[in-house]
Parts: C-alpha cells; sequence; structure tokens
C-alpha cells in the first residue's frame, strides 16, 4: 500500500502496518528491536502533540481572555502573538530551581511527575480520527477516568512536601473539590456508557455514527452534558471553581513553592487537562471525530464527511474549550463551602436521577 | 493503533507503559536541561517557606479542618459505587427491565447512603 495513499485517506491502520513492514522486512530488524522502535516513535509523537497542543492552548486562552477583556492580548512575539507560548516555554526552563529548606525533598520531586503522567495517559487515550488513537482499551473510557484521578494525588503531594502553610490548604481545597467533581464526571460518563453500550472510546464514537449522542440521548444526555461541562471545569480548577489557587487569600495555592520548570509542568498539565475534559465531552456528546450526520439528509451527510475527522474533532473540542474559558469571565469566583454544595446537594442527587432517566429511556428503547 | 503484536503482550498494556514513560521523560528531561541552564544563587531567605515576605509563624504543618476528610470518605463510598455501576451500565440494554429492577436495589442503597449522610449534616461546611 502506498503511504502517501494512506496519509491522505487518513489511514491509520495501513500507516502503522507499512512503518511496522518497513522496519521488520525492508531493514530486517528483530521484532524486539522493531517494537522498542515503534514504541519510542510513539512516545516521541505524544510528547510533541501535548507539548504543541499545550503550548497552542495557553495562547488560546490568553487570547480569548483578552478579546473578553476589550484587550490585544500577546500580539508582540511573533505574528498574532503566535510563538509568546513559546518564548514563555524557554523564559521557564531558564529560570532558578529554588532549593527549599524543610521540604520533603522525594514528594516534592514526584508531584509533578504524577500530574504530567496522568494527563499524558489520559491524552493518549482521546482518539483524534479513525484509527488514530495510541491506547484503545475496551474499557477505555473507565481507563480515562481512572487515570485522570491520579493526577489528584500529585496535587495533593505538592501541597504536602512543600511545607507551606499556602500550599497546604490550597492542596486541601483542590483535592476535596476534585474528589467532588469526579463523582459527577463518573456519573455522567456512566450514562452516556449506558447509551452506547460499551465502554471501548473508538466503539463509543462509531456508535454516534447516525446521530450524535447530545441528539440521539433525549433530555437525558443534555441533562449529563451541562453536568459534565460543570463537573469538568471544577476538575480543571478553573474558571468560577478556581479557589485552591485564589490569589488574595492563598497566593498560587498548591503551586506557590514552585519555582521555574517546576512550575511549568503544573502550568502545562492544566492545560493539557482543559483539552482532556473538553475532548473527553466532545467524545462522548458531541460524536468525537463523527461528522454531523442528520438521519434522512443523505446529501448533507456525504458533504459532511469530506471534512476529516481530526478537524471535526478538534474543532469541537476547541469550541467545549471556549465555553469552559468562557465560564471564567461570567462567573465570579465560589465560596468552598457553596462549591461542595453544588456539587453534593444539585449535581450529585440531578447526575444520580439522570442516570435513572437514562436506564429507563433505553430499557424501554425511547431514544432516538 | 495496529502496532505491536509480538511477545504476546497486549499492544494496549505496552501502548499504556509507553504513554508513562513518555509522560515520566518529558518531566526528567526538562528538569536536566533546567539543571543545566538555569542560574544557581543561594540565599538564607530564599530558602524559606513563602509567608508574604515575614518570617514563619509557627510550624508551617498548619492544622486544617476536619471536613476535608469528611468529604475524602463520602467520596470514596460513592465512587467505588460508581464503578460498580459501569458493568451494568454496558450491558443494560440486554439485561431490560429484569436488569432494572436488580440494579434498582443497588441504586436505592446508594441513594439511601446519600440521604443519610445529608440528614446528619455531613455534607454542610460548617
Amino acid at each position: 500500500m502506498n503511504l502517501l495513499a494512506a496519509i491522505s485517506a487518513n489511514d491509520a491502520s495501513t500507516i502503522s502496518m507499512w512503518v511496522h513492514n518497513f522496519l521488520l522486512d525492508t531493514c530486517g530488524l528483530a521484532p524486539w528491536l522493531v517494537v522498542t522502535i515503534e514504541c519510542l516513535l510513539i512516545g516521541v509523537g505524544l510528547l510533541l502533540l501535548y507539548t504543541i497542543l499545550a503550548l497552542f492552548y495557553i495562547l488560546y486562552e490568553r487570547k480569548i481572555c483578552a478579546w473578553f477583556q476589550c484587550r490585544l492580548g500577546p500580539n508582540r512575539v511573533g505574528p498574532w502573538g503566535l510563538i509568546q507560548s513559546v518564548a514563555d516555554a524557554i523564559k521557564m526552563l531558564t529560570k532558578e530551581l529554588i532549593h527549599l529548606k524543610n521540604i520533603d525533598r522525594f514528594l516534592f520531586a514526584l508531584a509533578p511527575y504524577l500530574v504530567i503522567i496522568a494527563s499524558v495517559l489520559a491524552f493518549a487515550v482521546l482518539p483524534w480520527g479513525n484509527g488514530w488513537q495510541v491506547i484503545d482499551f475496551n474499557v477505555g473510557i473507565f481507563f480515562l477516568v481512572a487515570v485522570s484521578s491520579i493526577g489528584v494525588l500529585g496535587i495533593l503531594l505538592a501541597g504536602w512536601s512543600s511545607n507551606n502553610k499556602f500550599t497546604l490548604i490550597g492542596a486541601l481545597r483542590s483535592g476535596s473539590q476534585m474528589v467532588s467533581y469526579e463523582l459527577s464526571i463518573g456519573l455522567s460518563v456512566v450514562t452516556m456508557v449506558a447509551l452506547a453500550g460499551t465502554m471501548s472510546v473508538s466503539e463509543i464514537v462509531l456508535a454516534q455514527d447516525r446521530l450524535w449522542f447530545i441528539f440521539s440521548g433525549h433530555i437525558s444526555a443534555i441533562i449529563a452534558f451541562v453536568i459534565y461541562l460543570i463537573a469538568g471545569t471544577a476538575e480543571t480548577n478553573r474558571g468560577p471553581f478556581d479557589l485552591p489557587e485564589a490569589e488574595s487569600e492563598l497566593t498560587a495555592g498548591y503551586h506557590t513553592e514552585y519555582s521555574g520548570i517546576h512550575f511549568g509542568f503544573f502550568y502545562l498539565a492544566e492545560y493539557l487537562n482543559l483539552f482532556i475534559v473538553s475532548g473527553v465531552a466532545s467524545l462522548l456528546f458531541f460524536g468525537g471525530w463523527m461528522p454531523l450526520h442528520i438521519p434522512g439528509w443523505e446529501s448533507f451527510n456525504t458533504i459532511m464527511d469530506y471534512i476529516p475527522g481530526t478537524i471535526w474533532f478538534l474543532g469541537k473540542a476547541f469550541v467545549l474549550s471556549f465555553v469552559i474559558i468562557w465560564f471564567k469571565w461570567t462567573f465570579p469566583r465560589l465560596r468552598i463551602d457553596q462549591m461542595l454544595k453544588l456539587e453534593w446537594k444539585y449535581l450529585l442527587p440531578f447526575s444520580l436521577f439522570n442516570l435513572v432517566l437514562m436506564a429507563l429511556i433505553i430499557v424501554f428503547d425511547w431514544k432516538l | 493503533m495496529l502496532l505491536l503484536n509480538i511477545f504476546g503482550i497486549t499492544n494496549n498494556a505496552l501502548l499504556a507503559v509507553t504513554a508513562v514513560l513518555t509522560g515520566a521523560a518529558l518531566v526528567f528531561a526538562a528538569m536536566w536541561i533546567a539543571g543545566l541552564i538555569s542560574p544557581r544563587s543561594y540565599n538564607t531567605a530564599k530558602c524559606e517557606p513563602y509567608e508574604c515576605g515575614i518570617p514563619t509563624r509557627g510550624t508551617s504543618m498548619a492544622q486544617f479542618r476536619v471536613g476535608y476528610y469528611l468529604f475524602a470518605i463520602l467520596f470514596l463510598m460513592f465512587d467505588v459505587e460508581t464503578v460498580f455501576l459501569y458493568p451494568w451500565a454496558v450491558k443494560m440494554a440486554d439485561f431490560g427491565a429484569a436488569g432494572l429492577i436488580s440494579i434498582a436495589f443497588f441504586f436505592g442503597v446508594l441513594v439511601l447512603g446519600l440521604v443519610y449522610a445529608w440528614r446528619k449534616g455531613a455534607l454542610e461546611w460548617k
């Protein structure tokens, strides 16, 4: 099979088979070496995608924030400020790493590892197109929810090990917020898993071939989406839920004592988590890479199919991220008691009720 | 991705390990580069815990509210129960009404737990 044809057809399996055969047969390498090289290639690809996307997201957020406040935003480095975040990353690399007294050195160093690994693992599960997915477990979405909760550990460790009152309180707030809202995320994911009848990420997307879940799931899917979006905003410590890093009371929250690139990791993971949350929302509710299909409108569906899946996926993710950023400039920051009340007294009962509603819709076959 | 099917190791497990190593490599490499090029200076005041510029008062390991623990325990209970709902959710369409009735008992216990915590005032931030 011609590689170029496969790339233009956006066919992942053909490309990976071509690479595999090229290394195995044409180069005549030993199988273990082939596996190592392929893993290395995937790792490098993942790393590039991860960092480029995170840098893009930093610029994206700063620009949107600027527009909300009638400012221009970054516009000095590069055209339209495009390489501002690259410059920031380089600046961060050249800043001093302050070695503090009385910190728990091992945990202090471990915390960014946990935060970054959690977000890379979750990132690897997201489908970018038909077959364009690194990890495709048959329990994919469950795996994603599981690994993304490792990040909480990193944040708690960061706050605990820094030997600072601000970081301790910031980490506890952040921890209680993230674990609380994880319940609502979990329950709205269960709701959509029930509709899809599978936990595999690729099959969830394929199940939306006819109609996206937000349309086919009736009111229940819409409620699940709203709950997911609110809980996702809280999960990434953003918007009205950014009380773990409320500057006026906690300086910078759990990463107060981190300096230079050490702080950069938390920053990176935070932006990537924004992408992951919106990517999962697009995957569960808006069909991931699946083009917009309307049953009965055959010619419309054919036209939509011409737009590549990756563009659909990224487009949906960016639009949802925009909504989450929008929250930040619309709602004032909550107090901790309000934040916990919102989760435990409103979102959790609503999502439990919503799951029952979805069960009824599926069992009595009311779905569209 | 349909890549590696040698040694009988499942593709996904190997790829998940690759992703973990990628994340670790990112942090490790960046820390290493930063260690090479970043400036270093020592200063006693700089190494103190940050407290708005004034000397630290008392111990930095301050006491915190017990409420955080309470919510962590509640979370543990509900999260485990959510995990049990996943397999049922996958097979729900096949089980039909019978599955709905049997999960209703489980679900009832879950809701009762929430109601109990609510009535006991565990959800109040006092």
